[in-house]
């Protein structure tokens, strides 16, 4: 808790696109572990407090032109890129500034924080700032619950980042409000790739995959993990978003 | 060119297929030309229930194209209570897909962009490793496809089998895809589409307003509902499915589950066939067909009586408490060769009938002594009255009301009279307490009859009355049958 308010108090100095906060380090244990795998320590890390905005990534896209919605490399974003904007370097009718930026490929959201000389959090990052430690067992029933039932909505339209009540490391949005790209977002399920034997592949699938996880009854966190697994790098969607993460110097 | 970044296992979220096996299934389809080049192409024809997808009609093979967007919407589960449901083309079940056997099938799986969720479908009509659900593995805003031909005959479920698996079934992600065999199945008069189901909502049965689902319910297996077609009394009053007397109909009956095993009849019908589990079989002269989660039964039967015939899940409760009840609607022409109707209906005393006996034996049962009517009042009492108001007139708290001490019984002797020979229902007050019920009439009693046994209740338990006479009574009974308006001499 000390280091979350000091986060709180480092952060207001830090200036320009959006602030960020300190998120004190961990321990992540991986919701796929491989065989064997132990939870490994998380440095401490710094975060942006929001999702990045169309005001954000419009900046990015005039002084970035490669960036921009009709010059962007098929390589990189598929045809969606931008698609809710109405030009290259204007948002649009509906499209707020203050909202979050969706239909960014994992491309071009990594290209974004480079620019700010930051990165997109990992998974260990971004998992361990959307939950920390609950006061007690109810307390984080109650959270899974209520993240539960936003995975479970459909989405309507984006409200302005920031808005939602801060996690007690101070963090907005991380639930609640869309999805976030994650610099590893393949990572995890790409644990069976390297691996031949085929009895112990079909263990990962269907009902084997929950057999896998490291605990069964969080389910959000299942539907998190199910969502990364159906993206490519260059998919741009609806209500995908990212935030920006920095490493401790 | 779509694996730009490599490592991807995206397959692990999709269900039960093997990469490996996946991608040597792909590299043969891309060897060998697919012999679907020269097959007509024909669109699916789908069934949105309770209507099933009609006959496929054909006498060839054909590449049948199934389209399916997934939408996840707020709908109704009940009246009054709102759910949001995860659909294959925004109905629960799903639409009912026909096609024939040895047809080849190509699955177009759109997902909405709005869509918070990736999604599939394993359809478990196909022969390949995941049943088309690693092939189809979608995220919000995109679509995907992939080919099968159509093997086995039969009646299968199809469903999403995106991780949390059990979650995308709960909110509705399942359906019938029935594969005819070569020659189609055999004629009857009406078709129709019926899929049980359970949720798990946060709030009881009925409870009113947008319910959640909850998981620690659905890992409980104890759900709120179980439906048919989606809905709390989705095939109720208007929405009944219709028949006609003399006709013969086929259910495609499905399970989604995601929990529950169906113990599936119709009342008041014996099914002359059932195909079970889908399969190609047919048993007969069956009452009640297990319906396993994730599996199907087609049930056909011919309709004689008319009458309403109700479906329900005979693991009971859920018929009556959680929703599990739908109506088939049959009309025509009585047939009481084959069923009666009712036939007799009077009074059975069973062992009070020696009570009412042994009263009797008590005291001289003839005259209209005081000590005569009170024998034969309480026979008659013990027959019948007892049954509600019980054996020392004290009533049943809060349903029956008690005669004993009964301020409303002695108020007023001609309104007793009356309630004896007319009944009565709709809330009373009786000692202050509320009664909100129903009393039979009696008018099948004599003049004499009612005379005694009101005799007896207003002179036992605790009441001080004087006697009813049959006059009394004669009077009473004369004024219900006054005239009322024209047509009496």
């Amino acid at each position: 808790m000390a280091s979350a308010f000091l986060g709180l108090l480092l952060a207001t100095a830090s200036a320009s696109a959006g602030s960020m906060l300190r998120v004190p380090g961990g321990t992540y244990a991986p919701f796929y572990p491989a065989p064997g795998e132990a939870p490994r320590a998380v440095a401490p890390f710094w975060l942006d407090e929001r999702p990045v905005t169309n005001a954000e990534f419009l900046v990015f896209a005039r002084t970035h032109e490669r960036w921009r919605r009709s010059r962007a490399p098929r390589l990189f974003v598929d045809d969606a890129y931008l698609s809710d904007w109405s030009g290259d370097l204007a948002l649009g009718d509906g499209v707020r500034p203050g909202a979050p930026v969706t239909f960014v490929s994992w491309f071009a959201a990594s290209a974004y924080c480079r620019s700010l000389g930051r990165r997109l959090p990992n998974e260990a990052e971004w998992e361990l700032a959307a939950d920390p430690p609950a006061a007690n067992a109810s307390e984080r029933a109650e959270v899974e619950r209520k993240i539960l039932a936003f995975y479970a909505r459909p989405r309507g339209a984006l409200p302005l980042a920031g808005q939602t009540a801060p996690n007690a490391y101070g963090l907005r949005d991380l639930h609640g409000v869309q999805w976030e790209w994650i610099a590893d977002w393949n990572a995890s399920v790409a644990l069976p790739d390297n691996r031949q034997d085929r009895d112990a592949e079909n263990e990962l699938f269907c009902g084997g995959a929950a057999a896998a996880a490291s605990d069964p009854a969080r389910y959000a966190t299942f539907m998190r993990f199910a969502f990364r697994g159906s993206l490519e790098a260059t998919y741009a969607l609806h209500h995908l978003g990212f935030r920006c993460a920095r490493s401790e110097p | 060119m779509r694996r730009i970044v490599p490592v991807l296992a995206a397959i692990l979220w999709m269900g039960c297929g093997a990469p490996q096996q996946q991608a040597e299934a792909q590299a043969d389809a891309a060897k060998t030309p697919a012999p679907t080049a020269e097959l007509p192409v024909v669109e699916a024809q789908l069934g949105i229930a309770p209507a099933a997808a009609p006959p496929v009609g054909r006498d060839h093979a054909a590449k049948v194209v199934v389209k399916l967007e997934v939408k996840e919407r707020v709908m109704e589960l009940a009246d009054g209570v709102q759910y949001t449901f995860w659909t294959f083309g925004g109905s629960v079940p799903g639409p009912m897909i026909r096609v024939r056997k040895g047809d080849t099938v190509e699955v177009h799986l759109m997902n909405h962009p709005d869509n918070a969720m990736p999604h599939n479908i394993d359809l478990h009509a196909v022969t390949g490793p995941g049943g088309g659900a690693a092939s189809t593995f979608t995220a919000p805003g995109h679509q995907t496809q992939f080919t099968f031909t159509a093997l086995n005959e039969g009646v299968y479920v199809y469903h999403c089998a995106t991780a949390p698996v059990g979650m995308h079934v709960a909110n509705g992600m399942y359906g019938l895809i029935v594969v005819e065999p070569e020659a189609g199945f055999a004629k009857v008069d009406r078709e129709y589409y019926v899929v049980q189901s359970e949720f798990y909502t946060r709030g009881g049965f009925r409870e009113p307003g947008l319910q959640p689902f909850d998981m620690e319910r659905a890992i409980k297996e104890d759900p709120a509902y179980v439906v048919f077609n989606g809905r709390d009394g989705a095939l109720i009053g208007d929405r009944a499915l219709p028949a006609n007397v003399d006709e013969k109909v086929r259910l495609f009956v499905g399970n989604g589950g995601p929990n529950l095993v169906s113990s599936f009849h119709l009342i008041g019908e014996i099914f002359d066939n059932v195909f079970t589990e889908g399969g190609r079989v047919a048993n007969h002269d069956v009452q009640t067909t297990l319906v396993p989660a994730g599996g199907s039964a087609i049930v056909e039967f011919a309709l004689q009586v008319p009458g309403t015939y109700i479906l329900v899940d005979h693991s009971i409760f859920r018929a009556f408490n959680k929703g599990a009840l739908g109506m088939l609607k049959v009309t025509g022409p009585e047939n009481t060769a084959i069923y009666s109707g009712r036939e007799v209906d009077e009074v059975y005393l069973a062992e009070r009938s020696h009570r009412a006996t042994e009263g009797l034996k008590e005291a001289d049962s003839t005259g209209d002594s005081l000590a005569a009517r009170m024998a034969r009042g309480k026979a008659a009492y013990l027959g019948t009255c007892s049954t509600c108001h019980q054996l020392e007139g004290q009533g049943l708290a809060s349903v029956f009301p008690p005669l004993g001490g009964s301020d409303y019984l002695m108020a007023d002797k001609p309104r007793s009279i009356r309630t004896v020979l007319e009944g009565r229902s709709g809330p009373i007050t009786v000692n202050g307490q509320p009664f909100n019920n129903v009393m039979p009439p009696l008018a099948n009693f004599t003049d004499h009859e009612i005379a005694d046994v009101l005799t007896y209740v207003r002179n036992s338990f605790g009441n001080r009355g004087d006697a009813v006479t049959d006059a009394e009574v004669a009077k009473v009974r004369d004024s219900l049958r006054a005239p009322r308006g024209e047509g009496h001499p």
